[in-house]
C-alpha cells in the first residue's frame, strides 16, 4: 500500500551511472520505508542549472522547465512535483514563479510550448523532497520508521545555498535553518548545531570553471567540520555532495593537507536507520568512505 | 517561505532624470530583470555577501551604480558577472529585494551577446558548453562535459589536466558515478526533435521582442 504519490523530477545526476545515483538509490530506499511513490515525469529534460545564462537565453531557459511542469500536469493531474536536485527544484521554482506572475512570458513561454505541443496551465506546486518530509509527514512520523541507532555519530549539517536561498523551507531563516539538524536528531544522529559552514557556498558550478577558488571555499567547508569533530558532513544537495567529496583530494594534491571528511546526503543517513543495507543507502557509491555508517548499515 | 523579489512589480518611482541615461535603457530592455537596477540604494551588503567577493574586479553594487552612470565599456568588459556561482546569498539579503543574482546573469548574458567577453573567459566558455550540452540530447551528458572543459585550451592542456584530475576521475568511475562509455552515447529526452523545435521558437520570440536577431 502507498501512503503518498507524487509526480516526481529526477534530474540528470540521478541517472544510473551519473554524479548523484546514490541520492537517488538512498532516497528510492527512503520512500519505501516511508511508503512514498515517486512517479518519474514521462520524457523529463534538463533544468540547464544555474550556469547556462550565456549559452542560452531567458526564454529558451524557462521553455526548458516549462515544459516539465507541463509535462507533468498533462500525465499526473493533481500531482505535486517533487525535486530531490537543489538546482532542478530551484529551476522549475522559479520558471513557475515567472510564468504564474508575468502574463508576457507566459504568453511568450506558451507560443514555444506549442511547437513541442504543450500548453502550460499551471496547476501543480513545485516542492523539494525535504518539505514533502517535513511539512507531509512530519518529524514524528519520519521517526517512526528507525530501527538502527546512529547513536555517537556526529554529522556537520551542510544546507549549502540553493536548498536554502532564495526560496527555502518554510518557516526556517536563510542565515540559520535548522531543519537538517532536526532531520538528523530525528533519526538518531547528533548534529552540530554550531557549525559555521552550515549555508557556506561550495563554489557550484564555478568548480568546474574556476577550481582554485572554489577549492578554497570547500577545504574552508571541510576544515570547519573536522574542527567540531565530525564524523560525516550531510548535505541535501547534489552539487554541494560531488564539490565537497570529490575535490578534497586535490587539494590535499596541492596544499599537502590530509582531508578525508565524507559527505552524506540526508537520505543515506535516513535509510541507514531505517534498516537500508549499504547498496540500499547508496554507501558504496562514495569516493570518501563513510566508515562509521557503514560499519551500522553493515551489521545485522 | 519568502516571495521571490521577481513576482513582484519595479515600482515606477519617477529615476532622477541624470540617471536616465542610454546605458540604464539598454539594460532595462536588454538585461534579464534589468528594469530592478534602479531600484539599488548602494548599501553594499550584496558585496558582503558574495562568497568570492574579494575576486571581483567590481562588486554587484558597483555595477549597478556603474550602470546609472554611464559606464557601458567598463561594465560589459568587467569580469565581476563571470564570478558569480548562483549561490543567491545577494539575493536572499538585499534590503531592496533586487533579483542581484539573477541581474548579473543577465549582465554576463548581454556582454557575451555583444561580444565583450573574451572568448578564454573560463565561466563564459563553461556556461555555452554546458547549455549546448544539455540542450543536444535533453539531458546532460556530464562525462562530455569534463572533457569539453579540460580541453578548452588545446590538446595539450586537455591531456595534462586530465593526467592531473585522474585520481578524481578513476574514483568517480569506480564509484559508479562516472560513466566512460556516455562517450557513445548517454542519456537523452525521446522528443529531443520538440525541445529543438520549442527552443527555436523561443529564441525568434525572444529576439523579436528585444529587436535582436540572432
Amino acid at each position: 500500500m502507498t501512503k503518498k504519490e507524487y509526480s516526481f523530477y529526477p534530474g540528470c545526476s540521478s541517472q544510473n551511472r551519473t554524479s548523484a545515483v546514490n541520492y537517488m538509490v538512498s532516497v528510492n530506499s527512503m520512500c519505501k520505508s516511508l511508503e512514498i511513490q515517486l512517479s518519474p515525469i514521462p520524457d523529463w529534460n534538463c533544468c540547464s542549472a544555474s550556469i547556462s545564462y550565456a549559452g542560452g537565453q531567458e526564454l529558451e531557459r524557462l521553455a526548458l522547465n516549462a515544459r516539465n511542469l507541463t509535462l507533468s500536469e498533462k500525465h499526473m493531474p493533481g500531482k505535486d512535483i517533487v525535486a530531490t536536485c537543489a538546482g532542478c527544484w530551484l529551476n522549475a521554482r522559479e520558471a513557475k514563479e515567472k510564468l504564474d506572475h508575468n502574463p508576457q512570458l507566459l504568453a511568450e513561454t506558451n507560443e514555444a510550448l506549442k511547437e513541442a505541443g504543450l500548453v502550460y496551465k499551471g496547476t501543480a506546486p513545485v516542492r523539494h523532497m525535504v518539505e514533502v518530509l517535513i511539512e507531509d509527514f512530519g518529524y514524528d512520523e519520519l521517526k517512526k520508521p528507525v530501527v538502527k541507532s546512529l547513536a555517537g555519530i556526529k554529522f556537520a549539517g551542510y544546507v549549502g545555498c540553493q536548498t536554502n536561498r532564495p526560496f527555502g523551507i518554510a518557516g526556517e531563516s536563510f542565515e540559520n535553518p535548522l531543519y537538517l539538524d532536526k532531520l538528523i536528531e530525528t533519526v538518531g544522529g547528533e548534529a552540530i548545531a554550531d557549525y559555521e559552514k552550515k549555508v557556506a557556498c561550495c563554489g557550484g558550478s564555478l568548480a568546474f570553471p574556476e577550481p582554485e577558488k572554489s577549492q578554497k571555499l570547500i577545504r574552508e567547508i571541510v576544515e570547519s567540520a573536522y574542527d567540531h569533530g565530525a564524523d560525516a558532513i550531510v548535505t541535501p544537495c547534489p552539487l554541494c555532495q560531488a564539490n565537497v567529496e570529490v575535490y578534497q583530494s586535490e587539494i590535499n594534491r596541492k596544499h599537502g593537507t590530509k582531508l578525508n571528511m565524507p559527505v552524506l546526503y540526508y537520505s543515506q543517513v535516513m535509510s541507514v536507520a531505517y534498516g537500508g543495507t549499504v547498496k540500499q543507502a547508496g554507501l558504496d557509491g562514495h569516493v570518501i568512505k563513510p566508515k562509521k555508517l557503514l560499519e551500522i548499515a553493515a551489521k545485522k | 517561505m519568502e516571495t521571490l523579489p521577481m513576482t513582484r512589480t519595479a515600482t515606477s518611482h519617477a529615476t532622477p532624470a541624470r540617471y536616465r541615461n542610454h546605458f540604464l535603457k539598454e539594460v532595462e530592455t536588454h538585461v534579464e530583470d534589468g528594469e530592478w537596477v534602479k531600484m539599488c540604494m548602494q548599501c553594499g551588503v550584496c558585496a558582503g555577501s558574495c562568497p568570492l567577493g574579494p575576486k571581483w574586479e567590481h562588486t554587484p553594487q558597483k555595477i549597478f551604480m556603474m550602470i546609472r552612470a554611464g559606464k557601458r565599456e567598463e561594465v560589459l568588459k568587467s569580469d565581476a558577472m563571470w564570478m558569480c556561482t548562483s549561490c543567491y546569498n545577494c539575493m536572499a539579503r538585499c534590503p531592496r529585494k533586487l533579483p542581484i543574482t539573477h541581474i548579473m546573469h543577465g549582465i554576463a548574458r548581454h556582454a557575451h551577446n555583444l561580444g565583450f567577453t573574451p572568448k578564454a573567459q573560463p565561466t563564459r566558455h563553461f556556461s555555452v558548453l554546458f547549455w549546448k550540452n544539455c540542450i543536444k540530447n535533453g539531458r546532460l551528458n556530464e562525462l562530455k562535459l569534463t572533457i569539453g572543459l579540460y580541453f578548452r585550451d588545446g590538446l595539450f592542456a586537455g591531456i595534462k589536466q586530465g593526467w592531473d584530475m585522474r585520481n578524481v576521475a578513476l574514483g568517480l568511475v569506480l564509484a559508479k558515478r562516472l560513466n566512460p562509455f556516455e562517450l557513445f552515447g548517454g542519456h537523452g529526452c525521446k522528443d529531443h526533435k520538440g525541445i529543438a523545435a520549442m527552443l527555436k521558437k523561443a529564441r525568434e520570440i525572444e529576439g523579436q521582442r528585444k529587436g535582436v536577431v540572432h
